[in-house]
């Protein structure tokens, strides 16, 4: 089982919404989150590409925050997500450090934090709450080992990239173009 | 110079005041999130409550998920609900931050003046606050008679206030919906089809091949259903084709987009009715059979060639005719949207005239992927006696007959009528505001004051201290709309649907249901037989059951699905015999009821006032996350988007040495200053010869601890209006802005010492 995320740019229109519903699903602190929209301009007017993405985690296959987090909190689950026990970690801040991605913020309450791909809900077999809630329906969670899961369909019809490709970290949030 | 009504930024004097607000609950935000460290709760030990969304006025039908502790903790989309299938936008996600903001109105608040001539707001219960504005009314209905009210209400609360006034007596009950949005489009399909576009918009765009938004910005513009189709339209490989001076997000996600120069849209609209015409791409059936003018707009549209819009849109005539023909070639799954906000620059109803007429000939009215017939539930209304008749309305502030194609009252012709004129014969005297921040949904602030000074009273009745709530000579808080029963959802879609709205928790603070303020005004003006029920679920239990349903089982489902009562979605399908409800029964093309008004009965295009050098035109729009003015607050809105910008194109930046994110001030071409410094945003998505600003920001009530003074009011600066001669609408696309590098308020100080 090896869980992932496709994200489809062509549709998104970054309103915000996954935002908004992780904070509420997951307790997010105000003025902290576990996923954010990036707007991504080229060119010049009126000659101009647009491109939003909503990003978070990537749940790396070859992750640098589990490697180098010196208690053992952040680790590998079930599926290929990457958790941080909040009671095992001590708040040293390298896995922040580590990530190409910036996906990990610093809690109030002195743990690191991040998108859990909502594991309590998957765990049920359920959606993380951004994606059940998006309504371009742009977001696409799965399996990659089930050929028919959604994330497998999107990622064999369309084209896709992934983000920082050349930091060797594998990452499994996929960006349909 | 202080004038009677200063305004009162909701500061209670004395040791009454209303302090319980963001110190109380420490510095980090809610106690809510601090509390739980456990982070995600399982669905199972949470309790669904089901409702329907008041952050925007789509309407979304949701469940509130209500805690052990009775703690709301999110608000999830109801599957069966055609408005958002499921899926909530990021307002109806974040209502959540409505019901928990520490800003909110608490208490009845009484005007009070001081010895020393100072004003402030006095705590009341709301017995004494009822019998004083209960008191207001009375004298206004004995004195001067009860037309002399009116209403303004944007909101499903406001339904049970209407209810109030009309039995009361006067027929002056508004909302900016109309003169300051919707209104010219209705009016102008009202003219072309003899049917209003209505909300949500009846457009099939699930199901469109060819989908033109002209200054629609779907995507930026949350309005659920909407975006959805739109995605839906992109994923079926829907051409969409854009037209906006702006790279909005729609046209970022366009086949086509066309930068237009702001203010010649008719001229590009004759251009593609000229090629769609000469090039015999119309439909010539749908034509012939329903349409009427036909011959007089092919004449009227003969020198309308792409070159010519060139000149003036500054859209390429290849272009021009390349999207035409693309239009043609999906017709009539051509969808050319209406839009929603179209009051622009005061020949708003002749655009809409043109879109409408584009259409026709597209033969997408009542057909597949264009426009749909909605359907709904008619739920009987509950016995009471009839409401009295008013003798006379706000029209008559207008003695020459003006605004005969008027469908609703004009917010701003309330205003208008308020002012005092020797004229007048219905002079209103006292305004009831309901869920509308005037301030910033009415433009030219200074009118939207003078109306207000000349008041008897005014009650404002709302969940938040917004700008209006300071003028107030009465404030009643509202419970938020998960706090509360309202009427059922009865809107219009493909399949008619009800959606019910029940509290999810007790109100917070001492607010109250609208529907129970309506309730105890009306006990105490002699008007009891109008509300002949205990609780307002007496009245949905009632209207349930006359359709086959009830209260108990709207509480376990939400939403009530209905069968459509006639097979007619699409219902020009296949060309039947069909009578319009247009003076000629056919499609006007030229327009015999704007003809006998003597208006143009087909749309011409006028050359509107351009910026003088060193001014940008000031257009303004929509973010996804936020509805006008009234979620600025919001802190999980807020948290999205804390304030607004001022796009400026690079080039432009350059001339001025403006940085991106430096603060700016701007002056539009009265003279009026921003009262808040705006954050530049230096972007290639704006034309060189315009700015943009998101609304609703730049809020002047100190109350509201995190909006006040954040970004810039478009609204303040909105002070040259052109008034729409067909439909009084308010065009508020004719300002221009040019930028203050140094904070100006600095120079009036000294000025001042």
């Amino acid at each position: 089982m090896r869980y992932a995320m496709a994200i489809d740019t062509l549709k998104c229109v970054g309103c915000g919404d996954c935002v908004v519903a992780c904070q509420t699903e997951n307790n997010v602190p105000h003025g902290y989150c576990r996923d954010w929209i990036v707007e991504n301009v080229n060119g010049t007017y009126p000659s101009l590409d647009l491109e939003f993405r909503s990003e978070r985690c990537n749940h790396c296959d070859n992750a640098p925050c589990v490697r180098c987090c010196p208690t053992g909190a952040s680790h590998i689950e079930k599926g290929g997500i990457v958790v941080v026990t909040h009671d095992e970690c001590i708040g040293c801040g390298a896995c922040i450090q580590s990530c190409p991605y910036d996906a990990r913020y610093q809690h109030p309450d002195g743990y690191v934090d991040k998108c859990t791909f909502c594991m309590h809900r998957v765990e049920k077999g359920q959606n993380p709450a951004c994606v059940d809630v998006c309504p371009t329906e742009c977001l696409h969670f799965g399996d990659l080992d089930d050929p028919n899961s959604k994330v497998s369909l999107a990622l064999k019809n369309r084209t896709h990239k992934v983000l920082a490709p050349e930091a060797g970290t594998k990452p499994q949030l996929y960006f349909l173009t | 110079m202080k004038t009677r009504r200063d305004f009162i930024k909701i500061s209670t004097a004395g040791a009454g005041a209303t302090a319980l607000g963001f110190s109380a609950l420490g510095a980090k935000g809610f106690s809510f999130f601090e509390s739980d460290k456990q982070g995600p709760v399982s669905d199972e030990d949470l309790t669904p409550y089901p409702t329907y969304c008041e952050v925007c006025f789509w309407k979304c039908a949701g469940w509130t998920y209500v805690d052990k502790k009775g703690e709301i903790r999110k608000i999830i989309g109801n599957n069966d609900d055609p408005h958002c299938n499921g899926r909530l936008c990021p307002r109806g996600t974040g209502g959540v931050g409505m019901y928990y903001d520490e800003d909110r109105l608490k208490t009845p608040l009484i005007r009070e003046t001081k010895a020393d001539g100072t004003q402030y707001y006095r705590k009341a219960s709301w017995d004494e606050a009822l019998d004083l504005v209960a008191e207001k009314m009375d004298k206004l209905r004995k004195e001067h008679g009860p037309e002399c009210l009116a209403l303004f209400s944007h909101g499903s609360g406001g339904k049970m206030l209407t209810h109030l006034v009309k039995a009361f007596g006067t027929p002056n009950i508004t909302a900016p919906s109309f003169a300051q949005c919707r209104g010219p489009r209705e009016v102008a399909f009202t003219a072309t089809f003899g049917e209003d576009v209505m909300s949500p918009e009846r457009t099939d765009i699930r199901d469109t091949k060819c989908l033109v938004l002209i200054g629609s910005h779907i995507g930026e513009n949350m309005h659920n259903g909407q975006i959805q189709e739109m995605s839906h339209a992109i994923e079926n490989k829907a051409t969409i084709i854009t037209v906006d001076p702006r790279f909005s997000t729609a046209a970022s996600h366009s086949k086509y987009w066309l930068p237009i120069k702001p203010a010649t849209d008719i001229a590009l609209l004759l251009a593609w009715i000229h090629v769609i015409i000469n090039e015999e791409l119309y439909d010539k059936d749908y034509i012939e059979k329903y349409a009427f003018g036909f011959d007089e707009l092919k004449e009227h549209v003969k020198n309308n060639t792409p070159e010519w819009a060139y000149g003036i849109t500054t859209i390429e005539p290849h272009i021009i005719r390349a999207t035409a023909r693309e239009m043609a070639a999906a017709a009539p799954s051509t969808l050319v949207h209406p839009g929603r906000h179209v009051t622009w620059y005061g020949d708003d109803t002749q655009r809409s005239r043109a879109i409408a007429i584009l259409n026709a000939l597209l033969g997408s009215w009542g057909r597949r992927g264009g426009f749909y017939n909605p359907e709904k539930v008619h739920l009987p209304t509950f016995p009471h006696p009839p409401y009295p008749k008013p003798t006379r309305s706000w029209k008559d502030a207008y003695p020459d007959n003006k605004y005969n194609l008027v469908t609703e009252v004009l917010s701003t012709g309330i205003c208008d009528a308020t002012i005092p004129n020797a004229d007048l014969n219905c002079h209103l005297r006292g305004w009831i505001v309901y869920g509308t921040n005037l301030m910033a949904s009415l433009p030219d602030q200074r009118k939207t004051l003078e109306a207000i000074n000349n008041l008897d009273f005014l009650v404002v009745i709302d969940t938040m201290p917004m700008d209006i709530t300071g003028y107030a000579d009465v404030v009643l808080p509202e419970c938020t709309y998960l706090e509360r029963y309202d009427f059922v959802r009865t809107s219009p879609h493909r399949e008619p649907a009800l959606a019910l709205r029940m509290p999810a928790v007790q109100p917070k603070y001492d607010s109250k249901p609208n529907w129970w303020i309506a309730k105890n005004l009306a006990s105490r003006l002699g008007l009891e037989a109008y509300f002949k029920w205990d609780k307002i679920e007496d009245v949905i239990d009632w209207q349930l059951k006359q359709v086959g349903s009830s209260l108990e089982e709207m509480q376990r489902i939400g939403v009530k699905k209905f069968k459509r009562e006639y097979d007619d979605l699409f219902w020009l399908e296949g060309l039947p015999d069909f009578e319009f409800n247009t003076n000629t029964g056919k499609i006007e093309l030229y327009s015999t009821e704007l003809a006998n008004e003597e208006f143009d009965p087909i749309p011409k295009y006028t050359h509107h006032p351009e910026p003088e050098q060193g001014y940008y035109r000031l257009n303004y729009g929509r973010a996804p996350m936020h509805t006008f003015s009234r979620t600025s607050n919001n802190h999980n809105l807020w948290d999205l988007m804390d304030e607004n910008s001022v796009w400026i194109n690079p080039k432009v930046a350059d001339l001025w040495e403006i940085k991106n994110n430096q603060y700016i001030w701007l002056k539009n071409q009265d003279g009026v200053v921003s009262s808040f410094p705006v954050k530049a945003r230096v972007t290639e998505r704006i034309r060189w010869d315009s700015v943009y600003m998101v609304h609703g920001f730049g809020h002047t009530n100190k109350k509201l601890t995190r909006a006040y003074g954040k970004g810039g009011s478009d609204s303040e600066l909105v002070t040259r209006v052109v008034m729409d001669p067909i439909m009084g609408g308010t065009g508020m696309r004719g300002n221009f802005v040019t930028f203050i590098l140094e904070n100006p308020a600095k120079e009036n100080k000294e000025d001042k010492a």
